[in-house]
């Protein structure tokens, strides 16, 4: 049972030495197995999720090594720090990183380890998938990097536009490098939004109805299904269309032979304008538990922040235009993407008066989370703003392409995005390791990091509006350029120094950083009322929900249902809206496929940048690979009924 | 010379007022949520240290919903205010004359090609870089590109518009003001995009007829021996093979002209200022100056560099 006590759940009719006696099988029977064996095999949620968790981070660190390297370049006019080749390939390799390789893995790594636990689930329903993405991603990361270290990184910028990506301007193999990344991370953010909206759908606690599902659980689900409908026309467009434009001349867009060059831009972005949204909402989702913990209070307007989340993604598939408004494209047309990208703002500022009324109504308590909440809120509605003065077209048609919708993007990223994010570690770091982070490197961090952002993006806003263009490696001194660029790469000083402060703090408290205990933070959510770090089976019981914030709610302790079996990995499914108990469902173990079929893919994508017959070679291997997962799939799945505390049998559907 | 900050046309004007109001909402907007933000955050309620989790009264609980209400119909009533100013400045600026000067500039990596149509052939004018533009006169740029994306960008006159590949676009501004704005390349073009400007030069009436009429002239014989030792030089070591010298045997199309090449204040897409030394330096080695320019480098002696940088000196 580990440091779970009778305190927060009840185990009924259970004593204390069955209790022990059950916990000591789920361990036996959850646990992955030791060595680089396992290490490969496991599909444990919170395993893998920790490892996406780190990967991403790194990759954060990565991308911040190449802005580091920009804003060397730019700091002074006609500087020779970095030619314009290495320039090329360092912007196009930090935007690619920070959107593909960080921020939405980031996003999904977080859910893929916290959903199951904040709906009390003992792992995601699809185990293996979860696996097979991860690996995925990290062959993904592997191909990116190595053409960076070799020179053949892409080089045409993370928006790779047609014709300039084009083998006619773009000959070599560094834009293939792209379109099949690109391939690679489409993969595997779609694995872990299947797998979140089957978990969320199918796996919630006994009574957790759709109205009580915790807002982090809502945002994670609302940008699994936006991954659904968005990722496939990147996949199309860059793996289909514009590899297939390289390798065999399909010519789609290639104006010359009748192809379209603004269609790869609509292709582009009716993606790229969703995926903002998509590393944004969950990053929403974490400031919510953050605000109701330290204002201890549930907070206001939960149903307000639903809709909100919902509108924001119906609303931001049709915004995609924006991004065009200097192309020779209809003025009409123009408009309705301007209304658009005006109502969108309406979503975002509901939830940010419910946080607002939450903090106003509660008792705030300005701990390193919270800090990072307020940063937040100061840094991104900045950006909110500028958003919506670009949706003006007349002034996007003077800002669009400038150092201006850097300063934007960044605004909204690093503070509607990074921000929460680290409130969200700070948050739920004693979940992941035991151990609390450090409060006073925790503020050194938080308030450098405040400063930096502001003093590194602000005033690129003064810059484009003085006619400094996007992507560029230098600048003439008569531009009248050089002081603020300057000011901008001493802020992105600053920035690098929090983030080894940010750094410093987790390997210390990592190693001897204060226990936390199940529940540090005295917050509502069921991933507080396991250990810490959770034992392999998350809940050695199902637990039994009545309201939306259970820990706080519940006078005594919270009931549980039994009856899983403990001698193999047996998951408890439930009805979608109203979460009753539907039946007991088998749960994989450990297997190599989706490591090997990772590999395979691998083999297929990276391949098909040198020579067709790889293509041919990899898809054998990877057949052989689906027939060995599929071979070991076929044990029969278990569906029984199983037994509430009050000792009713639900029967099976 | 550079900015939105400085507008020199209508079109401009029309931006940059629209930019100073959606400033002043956007400051105010930002400085009362943050106040109330800040404000919230910082103010405990209630007992101190307390962890007891609070509960709403039904009363308190109503009071917060209709702030709340009240504070996203404002957000509505601002955007509405935003859609509909921006509309109105959309809808001016899309209106158009016919009487205008029509000009039409082809992007190139990385250079850009000016030319003024007519229908007399001895009037049209072919330049490269800078755009001369009569004061109060509505100008219609026409784009087009030679090859990849590029944006068409003077701040100081007009918003930008891209030059897409298989598709027709134009940017319309009237100078109102003299003076000599510069321009770059928006779009991300490739190697050298960072070095692709160019100088809309605005002149009253008569300076810009007079240029017009100087430029539509054919280049003028060399009269001394070492720009004669120029012209020879520069007709027969391949540089006539890709540029244009109107009177001349020099009759490339794939570089700019050069008919006037003396004339322009900066070479290089304006990158260097039009002198000597820097036409020497551009011609011993252009991708020093400009990483992937399509020009090959001409390692010319000193002696004969001197003659060719002496004839294009004679080209005003």
């Amino acid at each position: 049972m580990s440091a779970l006590g009778n305190s927060t759940i009840d185990g009924g009719a259970l004593a204390p030495e069955a209790m022990a006696q059950d916990a000591g099988a789920l361990e036996r029977t959850w646990s992955t197995k030791p060595g680089v064996w396992g290490w490969v095999c496991t599909v444990d949620h919170k395993v893998i999720g920790r490892r996406y968790v780190i990967t991403a981070f790194a990759m954060f660190l990565a991308g911040g090594i190449e802005a580091a390297l920009m804003r060397t370049q730019l700091a002074r006019p006609e500087n020779g720090f970095l030619g314009a080749d290495r320039y090329n390939q360092i912007f196009t390799t930090h935007g690619t990183t920070m959107m593909f390789l960080f921020a939405v893995p980031m996003m999904t790594a977080m859910g893929l380890y916290f959903v199951p636990l904040m709906i009390g689930a003992r792992s995601v329903a699809f185990p293996r998938l979860n696996a097979f993405g991860y690996w995925t991603y990290l062959v993904g990361i592997g191909l990116l990097y190595v053409a960076l270290l070799t020179n053949h990184a892409p080089d045409t910028g993370w928006f790779a536009y047609v014709p300039l990506s084009e083998t006619l301007y773009a000959p070599g193999h560094r834009v293939d490098v792209w379109a099949q990344l690109v391939t690679f991370t489409e993969i595997a953010a779609l694995c872990a939004a299947v797998n979140i909206i089957v978990t969320v759908f199918k796996m919630r606690a006994p009574g957790m109805s759709v109205n009580r599902i915790p807002l982090f659980v809502w945002a994670q689900l609302v940008v699994a299904f936006m991954i659904v409908f968005a990722m496939p026309a990147v996949a199309a467009g860059s793996t289909l269309m514009l590899a297939a434009d390289r390798a065999i001349h399909m010519q789609w867009f290639i104006p010359a032979r009748g192809g379209d060059v603004l269609l790869w831009q609509h292709i582009f972005w009716f993606f790229g304008h969703p995926e903002v949204y998509i590393i944004f909402l969950p990053a929403l989702g974490m400031v919510t538990p953050i605000v109701e913990t330290f204002c201890r209070r549930p907070v206001v307007g939960y149903g307000a922040i639903v809709m909100a989340n919902i509108a924001t993604a119906f609303f931001a598939f049709g915004l995609w235009v924006h991004h065009m408004f200097a192309t020779p494209l209809p003025e009409l047309g123009d408009s309705l993407f301007t209304a658009a990208s005006l109502v969108i703002a309406i979503p975002s500022a509901v939830q940010i008066f419910c946080w607002i009324a939450t903090m106003w109504t509660g008792r705030p308590r300005l701990t390193v989370p919270m800090l990072f909440v307020l940063g937040f809120l100061f840094t991104f509605i900045n950006g909110g703003i500028t958003g919506v003065m670009l949706a003006s077209v007349p002034f996007d048609r003077q800002a669009h392409d400038t150092f201006f919708v850097v300063a934007h993007l960044h605004y909204v990223l690093l503070g509607g995005g990074v921000m929460p994010l680290f409130a969200g570690l700070y948050f739920w770091f004693p979940k992941f390791t035991g151990r609390l982070l450090r409060n006073g490197l925790g503020k050194w961090h938080f308030w450098l990091f405040l400063i930096g952002v502001n003093v590194t993006f602000f005033p690129m806003h003064i810059l484009g509006l003085d006619g400094m263009p996007r992507r560029i490696y230098t600048y003439l001194a008569s531009t009248g350029w050089g002081p603020l660029n300057l000011l901008s790469s001493l802020g992105a000083a600053t920035i690098a120094i929090s983030v080894i402060i940010f750094l410093v703090n987790v390997v210390l408290s990592w190693r001897g950083g204060a226990v936390a205990g199940p529940n540090p933070w005295g917050a509502s959510g069921l991933e507080w009322a396991t250990a810490s770090p959770p034992p392999p089976y998350n809940f050695a019981y199902p637990l039994i929900v009545s309201s939306a914030h259970p820990l706080w709610d519940a006078h005594a302790a919270l009931p549980v249902a039994t009856g899983l079996r403990t001698d193999r990995r047996e998951v408890l499914t439930t009805t979608t809206f109203d979460a009753r108990p539907d039946a007991r469902h088998s749960s994989p173990r450990e297997s190599i496929w989706p490591f090997y079929l990772a590999l395979c893919m691998g083999v297929v994508f990276i391949g098909s940048i040198f020579r067709p017959y790889w293509v041919l070679i990899g898809t054998a291997l990877s057949l052989a690979g689906l027939f060995g997962w599929g071979w070991q799939s076929t044990r029969p799945i278990e569906r029984e009924r199983i037994a509430l505390p009050n000792g009713a049998l639900v029967e099976r559907t | 010379m550079h900015s939105i900050f400085d507008p020199a046309s209508p079109e401009a004007m029309a931006v940059t007022r629209l930019w100073w109001w959606l400033f002043g909402a956007g400051l105010v907007v930002w400085l009362g949520v943050v106040a109330v933000a800040v404000r919230a955050g910082l103010s405990a309620h209630g007992a101190p240290g307390s962890d007891e989790i609070i509960h709403d009264a039904p009363g308190t609980a109503r009071r917060v919903q209709r702030v709340i209400i009240a504070a996203v119909l404002s957000t509505a009533v601002i955007l509405a205010a935003i859609l509909v100013y921006s509309f109105s400045v959309g809808h001016a600026l899309a209106q158009h004359t016919d009487q205008r000067l029509v000009i039409e500039v082809t992007g190139h990596r990385w250079w850009w090609e000016v030319r003024y149509p007519s229908a007399d052939p001895t009037r049209i004018v072919t330049t490269a870089n800078e755009i001369h533009v009569p004061v109060g006169v509505p100008v219609q740029v026409r784009l087009a590109s030679d090859d990849v994306i590029h944006s068409f960008w003077a701040p100081n006159l007009n918003g930008k518009r891209d030059i897409v590949p298989g598709y027709a676009s134009a940017l319309w501004f009237r100078a109102d003001t003299p003076g000599v704005y510069r321009g770059q390349c928006a779009e991300f073009c490739g190697l050298s995009h960072a070095k692709m400007a160019f100088f809309v030069i605005a002149q009253p009436r008569a300076a810009f007829d007079a240029w017009y009429a100087g430029t539509s002239r054919p280049a003028a014989t060399p009269t001394d021996l070492l720009a004669l030792r120029g012209e020879s030089l520069f007709m027969h070591s391949g540089c006539a093979l890709c540029h244009n010298i109107a009177g001349t045997t020099a009759g490339g199309q794939a570089a700019p002209d050069l008919t006037h090449v003396a004339g322009r204040r900066t070479i290089a897409a304006g990158m260097l200022d039009n002198t000597p030394q820097n036409i020497a330096r551009w011609i011993f080695d252009p991708s020093v100056i400009k990483p992937g320019a399509r020009m090959p480098s001409f390692h010319f002696p000193a002696d004969e560099m001197n003659a060719v940088v002496a004839y294009l000196e004679t080209l005003k």
